[in-house]
């Protein structure tokens, strides 16, 4: 049985004010709130366990080292990962992102090279594949949404031509909460031999993720979207391509040998991973996920679709305000727009005075704010530990703006 | 400082809580003649605002005044005030004026200018240097 007011419970912060108001939380997609075990955890790794790791014979670094590398085996494991050893530890799926355009793909890619992505794609999924056009020629394909925000996997199949090397794309849209059909795009694209990266960073907070089952050659995560620290995260790749990558960043950790003529690489994924890492926000991750594996990614998923449904039967409720994206098995992700002269700034001003966060701008996607024809949106998020009652709130605030603003 | 910006000092005394401050600065941006299209041009552009803000001198006569415009309705609010407390003052006093410390006096200083994400700071920047160039 999901609890969600013991859930609220383990999140310290949920139960403070803003502006005099009961704290409601719908920024999710930007950045999750952490449980009281995560900030022990870091408090501990601090406290009393910290030293470098990969480092030391002492007592302390073996203990780092221990914590640290054992959450490479818990980001394996709530991938569902072929193993460890696929999982590269990084700072988020913006790191985990480039790091594929540079290791990967700009070593391999020729002039006219082509890359599919969808108008939905966040700036972390485009800017790096832009660097790949301005600096090696490679050309973007662009896929576009239907009306109500759903993503044809097939139109995303069929843009694959003879010289496409790689589909980029999300599994859920951080602006509409579509979800996309991953699966059966990478089926087509291993058919015909295209690489297909899948950013993770939204799906992976409200669904049981399958790396394997999706069949996927890079899924990239952000620490913390998953309620763990920020500049924590990994990207999983496919054993066949981590043997096609070269080494993007040089330094510490991810060398064996430097000599003034020669240098030898660590064994992949360390050589994947130069310099101090980020030990305590990464042991802080695989605190959370082991958290959200206890409460069951399904679990979580369930009280999610049941927080969507609600929110989007109050929202249609609304003649007055414009939801973009209203595919039925969406993410709980709801972005509108006052009708009339309203800026989306002037909306979160006003939910903020009523202790309501959400986000309000063109959320790093200005690709779909061209195809929606807005220049900003606003955004209410839900994670794991919201309830119905602040849809309710959220209705209530809207209402005010519309009092205000209309 | 101009009678304009006394006078909603003086409206403003008689507003208890926020939503009606906020409808009140809400109102005055809707009463503000909106700029045209013209001059809503890069150069009056004030940048460091989540929204778009402009801002364009209309300074004669050691006198300053500026006409400005928001696509957000609190913003534009926010730029009728500071018309009333900057327009048909001396330039030498406009490039002096305190204006966070002024519209503390409205009870607006705490939730608006706090968020650097509303521009205020970087409107007040603007006029300043705008106010100093002519004085």
């Amino acid at each position: 049985m999901y609890d969600v007011q013991k859930i609220r419970e383990d999140f310290p912060i949920l139960s403070r004010e803003i502006n005099g108001k009961p704290l409601v939380y719908l920024d999710n997609g930007a950045s999750a709130q952490k449980p009281q075990i995560v900030i022990d955890a870091i408090n501990r790794a601090y406290a009393e366990e910290y030293s470098n790791v990969h480092r030391g014979l002492h007592t302390l670094s073996n203990i780092s080292t221990e914590r640290y590398e054992a959450v490479r085996s818990t980001i394996a494991h709530f991938l569902n990962a072929q193993d460890e050893n696929s999982i590269i530890m990084n700072s988020g799926t913006t790191e985990g992102i480039n790091m594929v355009a540079y290791s990967w793909a700009m070593p391999r890619f020729e002039p006219g090279d082509e890359i599919v992505l969808s108008v939905m794609e966040h700036h972390a999924n485009i800017v790096p594949w832009q660097f790949l056009r301005e600096r090696q020629g490679a050309v973007l394909k662009w896929v576009d949404v239907d009306g109500d925000g759903a993503l044809d996997p097939q139109a995303v199949i069929d843009a694959i031509g003879p010289k496409t090397r790689l589909v980029a794309i999300t599994q859920t849209s951080n602006v509409l909460g579509t979800v996309v059909d991953v699966k059966s795009i990478c089926a087509a694209a291993r058919e015909k031999g295209v690489a297909v990266l899948v950013d993770g960073s939204q799906g992976s907070v409200h669904m049981p993720v399958d790396v394997q089952d999706i069949g996927c050659d890079f899924y990239a995560i952000t620490g913390h979207k998953l309620y763990g620290p920020s500049g924590s995260g990994a990207i999983y790749v496919h054993p066949d391509r981590m043997r096609e990558m070269r080494p993007f960043m040089g330094g510490g950790d991810m060398i064996r040998e430097v000599h003034k003529d020669i240098v030898t690489y660590n064994d992949a994924p360390m050589k994947f991973e130069a310099g101090t890492p980020g030990i305590v926000q990464q042991i802080g991750l695989g605190v959370a996920l082991e958290y959200l594996m206890d409460l069951g990614m399904e679990n979580i998923a369930a009280h999610e679709a049941g927080l969507r449904d609600y929110a989007k039967r109050q929202l249609e409720g609304l003649n007055w305000l414009q939801v973009q994206g209203t595919t039925a098995d969406k993410a709980a992700i709801f972005s509108f727009s006052l009708e009339g002269a309203a800026h989306p700034h002037d909306i979160s001003t006003i939910l903020d005075k009523k202790g309501i966060a959400v986000r309000a701008g063109h959320h790093c996607a200005g690709p779909l704010m061209d195809h929606l024809g807005l220049n900003a949106t606003c955004r209410a998020s839900f994670g794991m530990y919201n309830t119905l009652e602040e849809v309710d709130k959220l209705v209530e605030g809207l209402e005010l703006c519309r009092d205000l603003l209309g | 400082m101009s009678d304009a910006f006394e006078d909603i000092v003086e409206d403003f005394e008689f507003l208890d809580d926020w939503e009606d401050r906020y409808r009140h600065v809400i109102d005055l941006g809707k009463a503000m003649a909106p700029l045209e299209d013209a001059l809503k041009v890069e150069m009056n552009k004030v940048h460091g605002c989540a929204s778009q803000v402009w801002l364009y001198p209309e300074i004669s006569g050691g006198v300053f005044a500026f006409r400005g415009d928001s696509d957000a309705m609190i913003v534009r609010g926010l730029i009728a005030v500071l018309a009333a407390l900057y327009n048909g003052v001396p330039v030498a006093d406009a490039a002096r004026i305190n204006a966070s410390a002024e519209l503390e006096r409205l009870g607006l200083h705490e939730h608006l200018s706090s968020q650097r994400s509303n521009g205020l700071k970087s409107m007040v920047e603007r006029l300043r240097m705008l106010a100093e160039a002519a004085a």
